[in-house]
């Protein structure tokens, strides 16, 4: 089982979104955040003074899925979410121990 | 001048300009977390150069003389409008209270172009429009050739409501449609913003309507009467509406409801009496409930349904006068509406009124946007559109965490 982060533009989340669903992903969940890596933050101006914001906003996608569809995922996600500017985004891929599904008391892939 | 009068409408007039960041409020709770910003500004942008251009040039063109299609340029820069003479500043305040209403017209297109258009081309089109568009209408139904064949426009049902609706039919068509749309929806980002950018555009329309009088007197009472029911009551059937069909009473059905109501009864705020606000307010929620889905069914992309609001709003309203109109009531001498024993003289009069704004303000709009599109373009580029114009117009953002470096330190 494995347990991929995405970080990626907010605008391109119905993208990524959709590209995930076609490929069988049956659930996500989603958070607004703010981050910055190579990207350079952005400029905002107040009253003439000029603000360097680091923090840029993004979105977290988080999916648990099989192995077998993670690769897969991995490879939607990658093709929805580019533009081919800086600030694109990251895939991670974790390998994960066990899942349990709350209301069954499933473990393992069967709660994936 | 008398001091009544006077009181009342600077009173209505300060009422009126806060109408307009109502709007603003009203529409940017509409829009996306990231152009409410650039919403906010071409509404308040409105707020700045209208006053101006009101003040130099548009109220002459708009109300000096006799002329049928356009008033002269005796006014300009405000010749002539002391406070010493017989009129004692009447006229200077007919200038001030004319001037809110000339701010809110062309913001009340920002909704529809909502999301991808340059700032820089909203900037030209704000001014331009008000005296291309407005300030002729204005003058063909107040003082000019379609309020001289007796057609009823209390407020500015045609002149205001008819004619930016349909502007922001014909922006709307030159603009294209915002990128993911209709696929993505764009639902509101903050309803709680929209509710009291409605609250507040309510409470400015009694200045609207009731101000119209010009006077502090019965027609007054009326018209806030109206304005207080019809709003009412086009809110609840909007809601019911939601209900009925779709299964829930929604906020925003509410609010967009009271607004179709309030744009509605503003024709005929001075003209109709009784039960009448109620039945024109119960049919405007009905019917603009049914009209802002043409847009995705016609496949024009009116952002925020500044056409189904306010222009189908605003003709239901101005027909509506033609059935409703009751000058026995206001001891007034204009024709009375099909239903208070005056047959269908003034409904041909609403039609060819509200018809000639219609294809005046659609065709010279068009040819605007047209200029605009070929000269500085009208829409942002489309990285812009996908990370937000509060940003890139602006270089502000509505909601951060504050975390920030002042340059240079």
């Amino acid at each position: 089982m494995k347990l991929i982060i995405a970080f990626i533009k907010p605008f391109k989340l119905e993208e990524v979104r959709d590209s995930l669903k076609a490929v069988g992903v049956t659930g996500m969940s989603v958070s607004d955040i703010s981050g910055f890596g190579r990207q350079r933050g952005q400029t905002e101006v107040y009253r003439g003074a000029e603000y360097e914001v680091e923090f840029v906003p993004k979105v977290r996608l988080e999916v648990i899925l099989t192995d077998e569809l993670a690769g897969p995922a991995v490879a939607a996600i990658e093709s929805a979410a580019h533009t081919g500017e800086i600030g694109d985004g990251k895939i991670v891929v974790v390998a994960v121990e066990d899942v349990v599904r709350i209301r069954t008391g499933e473990r393992g892939a069967d709660a994936v | 001048m008398d001091s009544g009068d006077a009181a009342w409408v600077l009173t209505s007039a300060a009422l009126v300009l806060f109408m307009t960041p109502g709007l603003a409020l009203f529409y940017g709770g509409m829009d996306r977390t990231r152009n409410v910003l650039n919403m906010l500004m071409m509404n308040f942008w409105c707020l700045l150069i209208i006053p101006i251009v009101w003040a130099v040039v548009g109220f002459s063109l708009a109300q000096s003389g006799d002329g049928a299609f356009l008033g002269n340029l005796d006014k300009t820069f405000l010749r002539g409008l002391g406070i010493t003479g017989e009129d004692g500043g009447s006229a200077l305040l007919t200038v001030i209270f004319l001037g809110m209403f000339a701010v809110i017209t062309p913001a009340l297109i920002s909704g529809a172009v909502a999301d991808r258009m340059k700032f820089s081309a909203w900037a030209i089109f704000a001014p331009v429009w008000l005296l291309l568009v407005f300030v002729p209408v204005f003058k063909w139904v107040y003082g000019g050739w379609i309020g001289d064949r007796g057609a009823l426009d209390f407020a500015g049902g045609t002149a205001i409501h008819v004619n930016a609706g349909i502007a922001a039919l014909a922006a709307v068509l030159v603009l294209g449609k915002r990128k993911g749309w209709p696929s993505q929806g764009h639902p509101p980002h903050s309803m709680p913003l929209v509710m009291l950018g409605t609250g507040i555009l309510w409470f400015g329309w009694f200045g609207f309507n009731a101000g119209s009088a010009l006077a502090a007197n019965g027609q007054a009472v009326q018209a806030f009467m109206n304005t207080f029911l019809a709003a009412a009551a086009a809110g609840l059937s909007w809601g019911f509406v939601e209900k009925l069909r779709d299964g829930h009473f929604t906020n925003l059905g509410v609010a967009s409801g009271i607004v179709a109501g309030l744009v509605a009864i503003t024709p005929g705020a001075g003209f109709v009496a009784g039960m009448s606000p109620i039945w024109i307010g119960l049919a405007t929620g009905v019917i603009c409930s049914y009209a802002v889905a043409l847009k995705t069914k016609a496949g024009y992309d009116d952002a925020l349904d500044v056409v189904g609001v306010h222009f189908v709003g605003g003709l239901v309203g101005s027909l509506a006068v033609g059935l409703f109109a009751d000058p026995e009531f206001f001891g007034g001498e204009f024709l009375a509406g099909a239903f208070f024993g005056g047959g269908f003289e003034l409904l041909v009069e609403q039609f060819l009124g509200n018809g000639a704004t219609i294809v005046y303000s659609f065709v010279v709009t068009t040819l605007i946007m047209l200029a605009l599109k070929a000269t500085i373009g009208v829409r942002v580029d489309e990285k812009v559109e996908d990370s937000g114009l509060d940003l890139a117009e602006h270089a502000e953002t509505a909601y951060s965490s504050g975390s920030a470096t002042l340059a240079g330190h």
